[in-house]
């Protein structure tokens, strides 16, 4: 047997093999693999340098001067800076509780309900998504100063204004990702409820409301995360004794990255990763028998 | 005779632009196996869905139990349905399922757990209790929705095509099941399909929906030997249509012309139309080779046309005057099929007292 015999005889073939891979075979390539690793190394180095500089021993934080977890000490001893960071939490735990009821009324609302208007409705619901945040954040600020919105309460109502304002924009994303997964119900599976003999608020609880639950939470981890890093729209809305953690970190950035703010940052890092990965784990689509 | 035990009087339904169900009127006794057939859109699912309660009807009212439904809801209603998706509660085990209904009306616990498990093992799923139905199969979801509905003990059990989905031959064997099922609990069973199989095979009466209006209310064989209307004749199995001219009426019986085949005589009664089809089944014809003797209906042609089913073939005969007639054969031993090909003359015989005259 000769080698000819082992070629590929006809040409269409040969042309078609000459292409080496199938089109989806890309990671095969050197370029496009190339392409993959500058686009991951610079979204995450300045992420992974943030995070390794937090580690560092030293106060300038330019060069690397040994392994030490005292920034977190000093980051944790900083009052105004602790202050900020549970002025943040609870302004993301009373945003999520509002967003995710108000969200999943909306959502219920579109998914159940005919209604003359409700296709412009349901856009101006969704505007805030996409509303620049710039203008979103002088809109709040214009109507809180117009509304003489009060300043000065005991904690945490002091923290009203913000928190109304996280609601605004949060609210409809929550909306936006229970409603989706409403649009996989099956409203056989209601009327079967009704015809076992059930009541319209156990069939809500029994029958709707388990299915709703993973968009609902996915919902409300998004509202979280969405709250806990605002800055924009939380800068134009608080006052002088309602920082929150972002803005606090701006403020002192002013005076130079100095390694306390590394280890703050790295702990709002994780918080955020953790509930993101729970949301998308919950939002993953369910296994269909 | 039993009583009836869901009336439907003057049913309507519209839907905007369309009227789904049109004045429909019967009565479906107790302990009967009742089949709603026809063809998609006929308006036989929205009837029962209205004695379901999910629509209202436009006009007309249904009496379940001797009780005005006017104004119960689908909660409150002696039936329970089986729905054509099954829906069977993806949360909940097979054995939450079957409890739900008993569940949420207040029943002791006790109770429960007893009813469930006798449900269960009605539809031979007592060892699945605790899969949920991500881990079943088709037709053991539909087996859970069945134990559903039955562990409610309802007056009637309300079905929506509820083989429509299974593999013909788990379909047959459910088939039998059914009606062995309905046999025992004592349940009047309405069972919406659109496969004439399935109801000729189930059903104790049939009720044939056309564009939302009853065509013809029998048992099986009398809906197949006997159909009333050429809707009926040709959705039900099939049918050899033919035209013919009324030239002469002896009170009880008329004579017939139909063209390119001959006269005949038939038992006839009502008022005498000028033109009446008839139909003959397929299957009532025989076919040979060399002219028949004897009386009866024949024609000469040639096979024209021939599909194959295994047990039986299809063969289609057209005449010298164009008419095509469908000739079912039993393809009763191996060389049945090479006795007759395409292109062979042929004659093709019946009984004058197998034609069934037509008006509608």
């Amino acid at each position: 047997m000769t080698d000819a015999s082992l070629r590929p005889k006809s040409s269409i073939l040969r042309f078609v093999t000459s292409f080496g891979q199938a089109p989806l075979d890309y990671g095969r390539r050197f370029w496009l693999r190339l392409m993959v690793a500058v686009t991951f190394v610079l979204l995450y180095a300045p992420i992974a340098t943030l995070i390794a500089f937090s580690f560092n021993d030293s106060k300038r934080n330019i060069v690397w001067k040994g392994f030490t977890l005292k920034y977190y000490a000093v980051a944790w001893n900083n009052a105004s800076l602790v202050e900020a960071f549970y002025n943040s939490l609870a302004i993301a735990v009373m945003c999520t509780i509002l967003s995710t009821i108000i969200g999943s009324m909306v959502a219920l609302l579109l998914w159940r309900f005919q209604f003359p208007g409700k296709s412009a409705y349901e856009g101006f619901m969704t505007l805030p998504i996409v509303i620049p945040e710039i203008c979103m954040g002088v809109a709040m600020l214009a109507f809180f100063a117009r509304v003489g919105w009060p300043v000065g309460m005991p904690w945490p109502l002091n923290l009203s204004a913000i928190t109304i304002a996280h609601v605004a924009f949060a609210f409809p994303f929550v909306a936006v990702v229970v409603r989706s997964r409403m649009a996989g119900f099956n409203r056989e599976l209601e009327e079967a409820s009704k015809d076992l003999g059930a009541s319209e608020w156990q069939t809500f609880w029994n029958v709707i409301f388990p299915y709703m639950k993973p968009g609902i939470i996915a919902g409300a981890l998004l509202a979280f995360t969405l709250s806990l890093d605002d800055f924009v729209i939380t800068f134009f809305t608080s006052g002088p004794d309602t920082i929150t953690f972002p803005v606090k970190v701006y403020s002192l950035v002013r005076r130079g990255v100095s390694p306390d703010i590394n280890a703050a940052s790295t702990a709002l890092i994780v918080i955020t990763v953790v509930a993101t990965i729970f949301a998308m784990k919950l939002q993953a689509p369910e296994k269909q028998g | 005779m039993s009583k009836p035990i869901v009336s439907i009087r003057n049913i309507t339904k519209r839907f905007p632009g369309v009227i789904a169900v049109d004045d429909v009127n019967f009565d479906i006794m107790e302990n009967e196996f009742f089949a709603l057939l026809g063809p998609s859109g006929c308006g036989k699912t929205t009837l029962l869905r209205m004695i379901a309660g999910f629509e209202t009807p436009s006009e007309g009212e249904i009496v379940i139990d001797g009780q005005d439904m006017a104004m119960t809801p689908p909660n409150e209603r002696p039936v329970n349905m089986v729905f054509q998706s099954y829906a069977v509660f993806p949360h909940m085990t097979v054995s939450q399922n079957v409890a739900y209904g008993l569940k949420v009306t207040g029943t002791p616990s006790a109770e429960i757990k007893t009813r469930v498990s006798e449900a269960l093992e009605m539809v031979q799923l007592e060892h699945l209790g605790g899969r949920k139905p991500d881990q079943l199969s088709g037709g053991q979801r539909q087996r859970v929705a069945l134990a559903r509905a039955l562990v409610k003990r309802p007056k009637v059990l309300l079905l929506d095509e509820p083989l429509s989905a299974l593999d013909a031959k788990l379909r047959e064997s459910m088939q039998l099941e059914l009606a062995h099922l309905q046999q025992s609990v004592g349940i009047t069973f309405i069972i919406v399909t659109h496969d004439q199989d399935e109801a000729l095979s189930m059903a104790d009466r049939i009720a044939v929906m056309h564009q939302g209006a009853v065509q013809q209310i029998a048992p099986p064989d009398g809906l197949y030997e006997s159909p009333s209307s050429r809707f009926v004749a040709d959705f039900i199995g099939k049918v050899n249509l033919f035209d013919g001219k009324v030239t002469g009426n002896r009170g009880k019986s008329i004579n017939v012309d139909i063209a390119g085949l001959g006269k005949l005589s038939l038992p006839f009664d009502g008022p005498v139309p000028n033109e009446i089809s008839l139909a003959v089944r397929p299957e009532k014809i025989r076919l040979s080779k060399q002219k028949p003797s004897g009386k009866g209906m024949m024609a000469s042609g040639r096979v024209a046309d021939w599909a194959y089913y295994g047990d039986t073939s299809h063969m289609y005969v057209e005449t010298k005057n164009g008419l095509r007639i469908s000739v079912t054969i039993q393809n009763e031993s191996r060389d049945t099929v090479d006795s007759v090909d395409v292109g062979d003359s042929v004659w093709v015989t019946w009984r004058a007292e197998d034609t069934l005259p037509l008006t509608e």
